[in-house]
């Protein structure tokens, strides 16, 4: 199912090399290095606590690690900071859901567009000059959004009134609204039951496949990251202890030993 | 009556009568979009041209799945156009039971909305059926399919494009060469018992049909219906299809299955029509919200109901009423009716009709009450959906009304409705015996339904024919007639009765979820999922009332006060039609549950007070599953039979 044809994957896009993040005493992470090339869905699994998170925080610039580098389309840094990732077409979902709960789930969407919006405070105001041929245009991407990840019923529902599933379909459409080149997705199927989990599965492969976003994922249910990932990457206690295909993660007796159980 | 026309004809007729009127639309990205009569029509075109580059001939069938969307209903008129024959399916079925239809039907062609619908043909097609040419209309996600024979809605009219060309005058001699005495549609029937069947319907069965109704209730060119229910049940091809053409009002698309209702409130339908359990549905909704409302406006929405109650239908019956309840009426209207109506978006509605199932007389009085004009029809995929209508301002909540015109109803020594005229199927598709069974000698259908006429020849359905059966006494057992008096309270949402050949009845109830889940939640009632909660003591108590209130009403009805429920249980799961429990179109099937459920309805007759059951559930992804629950047992109290004189 993962494996549709002809959508290509391209060289690598993302590269860490020997992150090392601690806070205090505490090490995060040791010594990671991995890749993430154009149009893949790269996993990152692991334990609780094995540093899944903390990588995507560092990757989207949320945490500054103490070493290691990443380069990201062919540009290298140490620090990568929150707005710098925005601007360079990485968006990301959290594993707590962070939405505007008092707004309607097209305003929430509405806010993905901010990068985009080139109007002046003032011009937005008075919804003058530019502000309105903009507002239509970023009101379209949003409706196709909506029209994506088929949220048409709730468009105007405020968002703490919705259940947990859809409050996790719409941080997915605020994160696409940027239009993204790069989707950092934080345990998107958490406390999903069986169908959301189907539901959810197909969205991340119709993105994939239809906007050729490249998708990286941090996933606890074994199923799911098997399923659709291209790369799958092991984290343990803060160290790489795995990195490959789903088959040859699978197959790895390093990985069994710390994440699938002995034997 | 019906001068002998086609569907594209009245479609062209249409196009050129009033171009630039709005045929169709579907609201998409958030904003309604139009189709006129003559973009519909060349639309329609260029899909019968595609077809045709394809291979479609005369005689052939074209399947037609998906939700309701412009594209699919002119899907029906493009097979018409070449002489071919629509084969709308149920869009929720599985693979497996569109394998039936599909090999039944010899289907090479099929127009479907979006990728599930294409899996499923591919599945079908996996299984042997010959689904030559796959057309979708959503590409969503099937990009990278290279499946032979698939292609898009847009490719296929590309196509029809230019073989239009390259034949020019060939697309409308062959519009020409069709009759009204063709095949226009076959309709799958149900299957309550064994396998479905295809109703083969004329253009002329259906366009009488709809001009009766047409007529009957005065539709014009600028109405609008908002259309929802699934295109293959013989009421959707009735009333969006059939009248659309006929009368050339504007059909609505909803933007999706979740949004009919902020799609209705924005289109405000002038014609309308739904199941009773969608108007029921709407009513649960209103009463849940009332509940959570303030007091002052649970005060206003209490006194002015009761003014309803009393005066509304008469309002809307053009009866004498006094001066002061009118006035009462009018200001009811301005506090509570008008922005009522308005959130169920009827502001607008000038007719509205209900069939498919009997509905509850205080359902029924609501509606007409609050100055709805809704009514009651009674149909089958065999008639069109075109038997018996109610006359505005003679309504009844007991009957279905009048023959409507051009229809010749009378009844069978056994009291089975019989029904003569036009509308009737030609046959069943393959099926000569089937056919022969059902339609006699002097044409009359037997509609296999059970009714009486009362003194003013309004026709009153009492159940299936077959389905009245005998209590061991002797006493007569009409067990949809008990399960519906069950169903009109809100609480519950199915019940199955058993009792033939037995001393008592007895029945399954099923729980709705939203009404008692609300009652729960207000009583501090904590619950982890549906069985939990139908297992609740206190939830047995609630259904306990409902069946004994059911009992005392029937104590006051004759022979069926010996129908009284004597013991009944709350079942652990929803009856589903994917589990083969409900009809697609969630008509109990009595037998098939009596079988799967054996030992609970052994349980109920032995008088045990508990039993442990284990049930196979079929997830919506085909996928299967057991669960288990131990089920409790109650018995309710009974009435002596009361005469109708001392009531």
């Amino acid at each position: 199912m993962s494996d549709s044809g002809n959508r290509k994957i391209g060289d690598v896009i993302l590269k860490v090399d020997n992150i090392s993040l601690s806070f205090g005493g505490v090490k995060a992470l040791t010594n990671i290095s991995f890749d993430v090339r154009e149009h893949e869905i790269r996993a990152i699994i692991g334990p609780n606590g094995a540093g899944k998170s903390s990588m995507l925080n560092v990757i989207n610039g949320v945490y500054l690690p103490q070493e290691g580098t990443i380069t990201y389309r062919g540009e290298q840094r140490r620090d990568m900071n929150t707005h710098a990732a925005a601007a360079s077409g990485i968006a990301r979902t959290f594993q707590n859901i962070a939405l505007f709960t008092g707004m309607t789930v097209l305003d929430n969407i509405m806010t993905g567009r901010n990068l985009k919006v080139k109007a002046t405070f003032l011009e937005q105001a008075l919804w003058i000059g530019r502000a309105r041929k903009e507002e239509m245009e970023h009101r379209r991407v949003v409706e196709e959004i909506i029209d994506f990840l088929q949220l048409q019923h709730v468009r105007k529902t405020p968002v703490a009134r919705l259940p947990y599933g859809i409050k996790k379909r719409v941080e997915l459409a605020r994160a696409l609204a940027a239009e993204p080149t790069m989707l950092l997705l934080d345990e998107p199927m958490a406390g999903m039951n069986v169908e959301e989990k189907q539901d959810m599965c197909r969205f991340v492969l119709d993105t994939n496949d239809q906007f050729g976003t490249t998708i990286v994922l941090i996933e606890h249910d074994m199923g799911v990251v098997m399923d659709i990932s291209d790369r799958v990457a092991v984290l343990d206690y803060g160290k790489k202890i795995g990195d490959g295909t789903p088959a040859e993660v699978r197959s790895n007796p390093d990985v069994i030993k710390a994440y699938l159980g002995a034997h | 009556m019906a001068e002998a026309t086609t569907f594209p004809r009245l479609l062209r007729a249409h196009a050129s009568a009033r171009p630039t009127a709005p045929a169709l639309r579907e609201k998409y990205l958030g904003i309604w979009q139009t189709w006129t009569w003559s973009e519909t029509q060349t639309e329609v075109r260029e899909m019968a041209c595609g077809l045709a580059a394809l291979g479609f001939k005369r005689g052939d069938n074209l399947a037609i799945i998906g939700d309701n969307r412009p594209q699919l209903y002119m899907a029906f008129a493009s097979a018409q156009c070449l002489g071919g024959v629509a084969v709308p399916m149920y869009q929720d079925a599985v693979a497996d039971e569109m394998t039936y239809v599909l090999d039944n039907a010899e289907v090479k062609f099929a127009i479907v909305e979006d990728q599930e619908q294409v899996d499923k043909l591919l599945e079908a097609r996996e299984k042997g059926s010959h689904v030559d040419h796959i057309i979708f209309s959503d590409p969503r996600g099937l990009r990278n399919y290279n499946a032979p024979g698939l292609q898009s809605l847009d490719s296929l009219r590309e196509l029809g494009r230019k073989w239009d060309k390259e034949h020019a005058g060939t697309f409308d001699a062959e519009l020409e060469k069709g009759t009204s005495k063709d095949v226009s549609v076959m309709l799958y029937t149900s299957g309550t018992t064994g396998k479905p069947k295809g109703v083969c319907q004329t253009h002329e069965a259906f366009i009488v049909a709809a001009q009766g109704g047409v007529a009957f209730d005065k539709l014009v060119a600028t109405d609008n219906v908002l259309s929802y229910l699934p295109m293959a049940w013989v009421g959707d091809h009735l009333f969006s299809y059939a009248q659309w053409l006929v009368a050339g009002f504007t059909v609505n698309c909803p933007e999706s299955a979740e949004t009919v209702m902020i799609d209705l409130r924005e289109i405000g339908p002038t014609y309308y029509f739904a199941p009773p359990r969608v108007f029921e549905g709407l009513l649960t909704n209103v009463m849940i919200r009332m509940e959570d409302a303030s007091k002052l406006k649970r005060w206003l929405f209490d006194k002015f109901m009761a003014v309803a109650k009393r005066s509304g239908a008469n309002i809307l019956d053009g009866n004498e009423v006094s001066a002061g309840d009118k006035l009462m009426y009018a200001l009811g209207n301005l506090f509570v009716y008008g922005p009522l109506k308005n959130t169920l978006g009827m502001s607008r509605i000038r007719v509205a009709y209900t069939a498919g199932a009997a509905i509850g007389p205080d359902l029924f009085r609501f509606y007409r009450s609050i100055g709805i004009n809704l009514k009651q029809l009674y149909g089958q995929t065999e008639t069109c959906a075109y038997v018996t209508l109610q006359p505005d301002r003679q309504i009844k909540f007991d009957s279905v009304g009048k023959a409507a015109p051009s229809v010749e109803v009378k009844l069978a020594e056994n009291g089975e409705v019989l029904v003569r005229g036009p509308m009737v199927l030609k046959e069943y598709y393959k099926r000569p015996d089937a056919t022969a069974e059902s339609i006699d000698k002097e044409g009359y259908f037997h509609t296999g339904d059970a009714g009486v006429f009362d003194t003013e020849g309004h026709l009153k359905i009492i159940d299936r024919a077959k389905d009245v059966g005998r209590l061991a006494s002797g006493a007569m057992f009409a067990p949809n007639y008990i399960e519906n008096k069950l169903k009109f309270f809100p609480h519950i949402k199915e019940a199955v009765c058993f009792g033939h050949d037995k001393d008592n009845v007895m029945a399954f109830i099923n729980i709705d979820l939203t009404a008692v889940g609300n009652w729960a939640e207000r009583r501090n009632l904590v619950y982890s999922g549906y069985i939990d909660l139908a297992g609740k003591a206190e939830v047995y108590d609630l259904i306990r009332d409902c069946v004994e209130k059911a009992n005392a009403e029937l104590a006051t009805e004759g022979e069926l006060s010996h129908s009284q429920i004597a013991r009944f249980l709350v079942l652990h799961k929803e009856l589903d039609p994917d589990d083969d429990e409900l009809t697609r179109t969630r008509k109990v099937r009595r037998g098939f549950i009596a079988e799967k459920y054996g030992p609970l309805v052994d349980a109920l007759f032995t008088g045990k007070t508990v039993q442990h059951i284990e049930t196979q559930v079929k997830f919506e992804d085909g996928r299967t599953g057991s669960i288990a629950a131990d089920i409790k047992i109650m018995g309710a109290k009974r009435f002596p039979a009361v005469t109708k004189a001392a009531a």
